[in-house]
């Protein structure tokens, strides 16, 4: 196939055949890349791999004085944290989406969207630094008391608030995932053909069922989408996260306990290690890309069984 | 599309260019001698203001660069000689200095004080194993029979003790840790000292700005900072029982007092330096959790891979030589490092007169 295409293009200008060769070696070296990543991390973990085995990834301890590494605690509040930011940051993202693409008036809409989209843009560490002196007080004071009194029975609020805990980092890691999927669901839903608004709306639906009917049936695929580029930066977010979740080794279903994730882990320990500490972290992040990996498929079976069950209208983007 | 693509040549050939035209004229200048450390973060400050009135009293001949980067980048960058001296906090192993001929210049002393956060607490005392059973979680509430044997007449709240520890690793951690293994042999057996201690369930934060920020937010808190950190942020800090049974405060004084108390007994500069330590040291007046930081060199300054040539290995010398002594010391007090004690400094007079240059003393 691919050979015919150029065997056709035989005769094209030497300027059109550069163009294709360069731009096949951009995208090819963007493949390299991941390869090169993946195998010089597997190459640098290798004293770690050697020594650990498979109980790296069960291991609770870190502890450089014995020289004993597990990634458990870290993987538990990565996924933990990153529960946390899809399940309180995607409603609102799509809230905001629904408003911004069925709702608001044009003149409203595009000032709205810019600010949406220049709130992806805003660096990790200045979220980080708001989370630390602007969020970190409100929910010590305020809403994690709220918590404990309502849910203080479940394990999920069990102890004292701190405000340096997993609950706050998973707070601030959704409010830095909804600018993201907020304005990719929003181009989702601005692309449901109006044939499809309109036919709801002349079927006797009021504006929250053709909303419901018409749009989000429609882009549902799409909104997955915006969750799923959502719950990447979730995982991987570094800085944020280690200035808000108290960098305990510790595993602990209480939201209100600190803890710790893999990122945070390789941020707080790069600087010094040395020897095997160094050869386990690297083994953190190849752990870190497994699991990423692993989110990323499963999320995207789920989008297939979801969008395959209910016929939709159609297959969104 | 040509010309995006010509102009992403061009950039990068000049890149290109700029790279080879700065190798080129890197280095070579006749005038002036320019020495490269790199290291602790503790000591920082200092030998950043020490490289300033260096830099001054020579005549802008003797330029010192400082690159930080903790304790561990140090050592491994001047075992790689890519720089000329290195700082660290925590001494070499016996079989790595003497691998490595490298000698130890213990060039000032530090205290980490136990900061805490708990208004209703005006003054607070600790001995040595209570201080350790905070931190291993054995007492987890401020008003526990241990912490009030020490403080008579001090109201103690019922609240839970959040600990605060650097998630980082850090020469603060290494002696921190090394005074709670001093004083409970528990500590020792279950965490031990190191730049970093698996501890149970403490909020982590990095660095000492980190660590006293945590702790100033954090009602109930307690952890540990550099002594300047607390001096500068007016955070409470607790009074120690030290090895003599006297409570007493982190100052300068009682540091310098620790010194003092194990100056004599202190190796020559090539010597093994890995047990030494001024933790729980006695004398009514020491501080308990005091600590050399050290600058590393080689006992021959020649060596095939940096080629230093004899202008900059005498300026090295003459650069520390300065800075051990009082003259230099006296910029200690106001960055809140203690002065060494003339036992110390003698000491490493020695130690700086035994280095040679192609076989041949400097000094």
């Amino acid at each position: 196939m691919r050979m015919r295409k150029l065997g056709l293009r035989f005769g094209m200008e030497r300027a059109d055949r550069l163009f294709e060769l360069s731009v096949t070696a951009v995208a090819g070296l963007t493949l390299a890349l991941v390869w090169l990543l993946v195998a010089k991390m597997i190459l640098d973990a290798q004293q770690s791999i050697s020594e650990f085995g498979f109980g790296f990834v069960t291991g609770g301890a870190w502890d450089p004085n014995r020289d004993v590494y597990g990634a458990l605690p870290f993987i538990f509040g990565t996924l933990l944290t990153s529960a946390i930011a899809i399940l309180v940051g995607v409603p609102v993202s799509i809230g905001i989406a629904i408003y911004l693409s069925e709702l608001a008036p044009p003149w409203i809409r595009e000032p709205l969207s810019f600010v949406v989209e220049l709130l992806a843009a805003v660096p990790s560490v200045i979220y980080g630094l708001w989370a630390m002196y602007a969020l970190r007080p409100v929910m010590v004071d305020t809403i994690e008391p709220i918590f404990v009194a309502l849910f203080g029975w479940t394990p999920l609020f069990e102890g004292e608030p701190v405000g340096l805990d997993k609950f706050v980092a998973g707070i601030i890691l959704a409010i830095m995932i909804i600018p993201t999927v907020a304005s990719v669901s929003k181009e989702a839903m601005r692309a449901v053909p109006d044939s499809q608004r309109e036919a709801a709306l002349s079927l006797g639906a009021t504006r929250s069922e053709t909303t419901r009917m018409a749009v989000l049936s429609y882009a549902r695929s799409g909104i997955f989408g915006a969750t799923i580029l959502g719950l990447g930066r979730a995982v991987g977010e570094t800085m944020a996260v280690t200035m808000t979740i108290g960098n305990a080794n510790l595993i602990s279903w209480s939201l209100l306990d600190p803890g710790q994730t893999m990122a945070s882990l390789i941020a707080n320990n790069w600087g010094e290690a040395q020897g095997l500490q160094l050869s386990a972290l690297i083994e953190v992040g190849i752990v870190l890309f497994i699991v990423a990996l692993i989110v990323n498929v499963l999320a995207r079976l789920v989008i297939g069984r979801f969008t395959k069950a209910i016929p939709a209208t159609g297959g969104g983007l | 599309m040509l010309i995006i693509l010509a102009v992403v040549v061009a950039v990068v050939v000049i890149v290109a260019a700029a790279f080879a035209t700065g190798m080129l004229s890197g280095g070579s200048s006749e005038e002036s001698v320019t020495i490269t450390g790199a290291g602790a973060t503790f000591p920082m400050p200092l030998i950043l203001k020490w490289a300033d009135e260096y830099y001054n009293e020579t005549d802008g001949k003797v330029e010192i660069n400082y690159g930080g980067g903790g304790s561990g980048a140090g050592i491994t960058q001047i075992k790689d000689k890519h720089v000329d001296f290195a700082g660290t906090d925590a001494p070499l192993s016996a079989s790595e200095s003497e691998t490595y001929g490298l000698v130890h210049i213990p060039e000032t002393l530090g205290a980490v004080v136990v900061a805490y956060n708990e208004p209703s607490i005006q003054s607070l005392r600790l001995d040595g194993p209570t201080l350790a059973k905070i931190f291993m979680k054995n007492i987890t509430a401020w008003d526990d029979p241990a912490i009030a044997a020490q403080n008579p007449g001090v109201t103690l709240p019922t609240s839970q003790i959040t600990t605060v520890v650097r998630s980082d690793s850090s020469g603060t951690t290494y002696v921190f840790s090394g005074y709670l293994a001093v004083v409970s042999d528990d500590f020792d057996t279950l965490y031990g000292q190191g730049k970093s201690v698996n501890w149970p369930s403490a909020i982590g934060a990095s660095g000492n700005p980190g660590v006293t920020q945590t702790v100033k937010t954090t009602s109930h808190s307690i952890g540990y900072i550099e002594l300047a950190y607390a001096m500068q942020n007016d955070v409470p800090f607790a009074q120690l029982k030290n090895h003599d049974g006297v409570f007493v405060s982190p100052t300068l004084e009682t540091t310098s007092a620790a010194a003092e108390a194990a100056g004599g007994s202190l190796p020559s500069g090539d010597g093994d330096w890995s047990h030494v330590s001024i933790l729980d040291a006695p004398g009514a007046n020491s501080y308990p959790i005091a600590s050399f930081t050290y600058i590393l060199i080689y006992n021959e300054l020649y060596n095939d891979e940096s080629k230093m040539n004899k202008t900059a290995a005498e300026a090295l010398l003459d650069f520390l030589w300065w800075a051990v002594h009082p003259d230099a010391q006296a910029y200690a007090d106001d960055l809140y490092y203690a002065p060494l004690p003339s036992s110390v400094i003698s000491g490493n007079e020695a130690t700086l007169n035994s280095i040679t240059y192609k076989g041949e003393p400097l000094r």
